[in-house]
């Protein structure tokens, strides 16, 4: 039924010799700079959009990507431990996040998935906030407006409808930032998706597409998605379409950078495939092996994103001792603020509730409120009474 | 004060906010050049400019999705669904983002939005032309729901709604829009009566007649035709249907001890449920008789050749209020 085999072990097609401008027109082959060995690969359109990453930097994505990693098996830890409800991991898509929230300005906006916590890290929010909903302390870990981030979605898709309507703001306001929607390949099926592609393209407006191919939406492999290449869908909307080697930080920066500088100039939508592969299961509740092979997850491994990293930087001569002791200190103090700041989480009160429903009084909600409150102090201590119901 | 029509009542409200605040953003589906297939908005983007007043591609949750991405901008986004049966493919967006982000976000992000939609029927149209969803969305947290059903109400609570930081779904009486009324352009919206509040529309002593939207008009008239028998009904617009205002509602019932509500909508589950359940539970010893609904079937909307029967009309509703006071009706001797 499904003859295509999009996307299924892409990574090893790719390579340079192709032009980026017919890349943007259409998905193309895989775009990459770094190759899983670790060889920095040259790319006649792509290189100059990364030339100025100097070395620093180049140990500075090294960095954030082990970090991410770290609050990843953290996060993963602390589930197992119990204290957190959730978490989705993203084990293999450290490259893709990093890469591309590091392409983006302050001003710009991203609407982000459930599973894009690289990015949330790499804008600023701390990381006991990027577990706070996982732990069901709010719905939501962060202020928007103090990251430009918007909080996580988890209806598949929606927000990159967010993302469109904000670019249309932006474009009201003759602002020059830009909106990033972040989403996977399984919202590619999504009215959503594709009704922000629509409205993207007619208005022209300054959104980034940024779609993390990761093969896998749950159990559903991407060729149930889609029967093209996911990046080609873009071009039956009229939006210039890029498809890089997303476990490759540098290709996914440099496709980011594109994307994000035509925006910036009016030249509106683009949209990036970022070929990149889920290597944990969908949420910690969930069991990979029921559904994939176990010979699939191999091949990815020796595609990882950070490993490969690691190997051009010790090419380059960077991977020092001063360096790997510079990394592993970060991620471990990442890793202790993430634990300390999980456990010693305030606990929300019974009455927060009933906070925020709506910005101004709600008659029927005062009652409610009322009535509850009343019940509570029925059993005189009204902290007692909410655990007993806690515990029913 | 000008005599003006429904239609033009609201039109004028739009211009008002459109005036106001540069950050009023009005979106649909044919509502610039063509001015609405209602022509509501006719001549605004004319006046306002393309940006101001957006024609959108026909995708409703596109439509909705991206009038969060305005709102998390900081727009107040207006937006028409064309017809009542067209709001279902934007019910995701309504309900999972529209509704809940204030709440998600600990108040951080606010959603002005005010979603128009012509609802009803009466008009004689094919197939989802002629709903009343409004219990899905009174059923929904996060949401304000408005009905309105005269001229200044409609001139003056869609400025309301617009000017709300909640985001509100208002809903006009499609079959209405071509009644003419007096219109105070000028009135002071603070000194207006505020649209969470409900109206006494009619005095009465006997009964209380409760209805919303399009059915305001159809249990006046039926208060003036029970007037002619000796029966006192006291009719009462709810304008808002969430929150309900149940002060204006409870002080009608003690005094009159019977209660009959009235809407399009089909009837399980509906707002006619939710007013006799209230008022039961807050008034059940002022009530000399069960409640009484008096509501469309429920069945999906008719062909229109029947759906007069389906709408409740002037003598349906004096039928209900028979037997809310115990009078010969329809129903004599028949238990429940």
């Amino acid at each position: 039924m499904f003859t295509d085999d999009a996307g299924k072990g892409g990574i090893a097609a790719g390579g340079p010799g192709n032009s980026a401008e017919s890349n943007r027109r259409s998905g193309g082959d895989l775009v990459q700079l770094i190759t899983p060995g670790g060889d920095r690969v040259s790319h006649p359109e792509f290189d100059s959009w990364v030339q100025d990453v100097s070395d620093e930097q180049l140990a500075s994505l090294y960095q954030d990507m082990v970090a991410i990693r770290r609050i990843d098996a953290e996060a993963t830890a602390l589930q197992r431990h119990g204290e957190l409800a959730l978490w989705p991991p993203l084990l293999g898509q450290e490259a893709s996040q990093i890469g591309s929230a590091r392409a983006l300005r302050d001003d710009d906006f991203v609407f982000p998935s459930y599973r894009d916590n690289g990015v949330a890290y790499v804008r600023g929010v701390r990381p006991a906030d990027i577990v706070k909903a996982w732990r069901g302390n709010a719905l939501a870990g962060w202020d928007p407006y103090t990251v430009n981030v918007a909080t996580q979605q988890i209806i598949i898709g929606a927000q990159s409808l967010h993302a469109t309507g904000y670019a249309m703001g932006i474009q009201n306001d003759g602002a020059d930032s830009v909106a990033v929607a972040y989403f996977g390949d399984g919202a590619t099926s999504e009215g959503d998706v594709n009704e922000a592609m629509v409205f993207a393209a007619s208005f022209q407006v300054p959104v980034v597409f940024f779609c993390q191919n990761n093969h896998w939406a749950i159990s559903e492999p991407v060729k149930l998605q889609s029967h093209i290449q996911i990046a080609d869908r873009a071009s039956g909307f009229g939006i210039p379409s890029m498809r890089v080697d997303g476990n490759d930080v540098l290709a996914v920066m440099a496709a980011t950078r594109i994307a994000i500088d035509r925006a910036r100039h009016g030249g509106g939508p683009t949209f990036i495939e970022a070929v990149t592969y889920r290597m944990g299961p969908h949420t910690t509740a969930d069991d990979p092996t029921r559904y994939r092979d176990a010979n699939e997850l191999e091949d990815w491994a020796a595609k990882d994103p950070i490993a490969r990293l690691k190997t051009l930087l010790d090419r380059k001569g960077l991977l020092t001792e001063e360096l790997e002791a510079a990394v592993a200190a970060n991620a471990d103090a990442v890793a202790k603020e993430l634990r300390s700041g999980t456990i010693n989480m305030p606990e929300p009160q019974p009455l927060d509730i009933f906070k925020h429903v709506y910005s101004t009084p709600n008659s029927w909600l005062e009652r409610q409120e009322d009535h509850y409150t009343r019940y509570l102090a029925s059993f005189g201590d009204p902290a007692e009474a909410a655990s007993e119901e806690g515990a029913r | 004060m000008t005599q003006m029509t429904f239609a033009r009542a609201i039109n004028s409200g739009l211009r008002k906010s459109l005036e106001n605040d540069p950050k009023v953003i009005l979106m649909g589906e044919d509502i610039g050049t063509l001015g609405g297939v209602f022509r509501i908005t006719d001549g605004l983007q004319k006046d306002f400019g393309k940006h101001r007043v957006v024609d959108t591609p026909l995708a409703e949750s596109g439509i909705l999705g991206t009038a969060v991405g305005l709102a998390y901008r900081g727009y107040r986004p207006v937006v028409e669904i064309q017809f009542d049966g067209f709001i279902y493919p934007a019910f995701d967006q309504i309900v999972s983002q529209v509704a809940k982000m204030h709440y998600r976000t600990q108040g951080a992000v606010k959603m002005p939005i005010t979603i128009r939609v012509p609802f009803g029927g009466g008009i004689g149209s094919p197939e989802h032309h002629s709903e009343s969803p409004e219990a899905y969305f009174t059923h929904t947290s996060g949401l304000r729901v408005v009905s309105v059903s005269n001229p200044q109400d409609a001139h003056t609570m869609i400025q309301q709604a617009i000017a709300s930081d909640d985001p509100v779904l208002y809903f006009e009486p499609k079959r209405r829009y071509h009644d003419k009324g007096e219109v105070d352009e000028s009135l002071d919206l603070s000194a207006a009566l505020s649209m969470e509040k409900a109206r006494v529309v009619t005095e009465g002593t006997d009964v209380t007649l409760v209805a919303y939207g399009p059915l305001v008009k159809t249990a006046r008239d039926a208060a003036l035709a029970a007037a002619d028998e000796g029966v006192s009904i006291e009719v009462i617009d709810l304008r808002s249907l969430a929150p309900l205002d149940f002060a204006t509602l409870e002080a009608s019932v003690r005094k009159t001890g019977r209660l009959v509500i009235t809407h399009e909508a089909s009837q399980s589950g509906g707002l006619g449920a939710e007013v006799a359940a209230s008022i039961t539970e807050r008034c059940f010893y002022h009530l000399e008789a069960a409640p009484v609904r008096v509501t469309g079937f429920d069945v999906p909307y008719p062909y229109s050749k029947l759906e007069m029967h389906h709408l409740p009309g002037l003598d349906r509703i004096l039928d209900g209020v028979d037997r809310a006071l115990g009078r010969p009706n329809s129903l004599s001797g028949l238990e429940g």
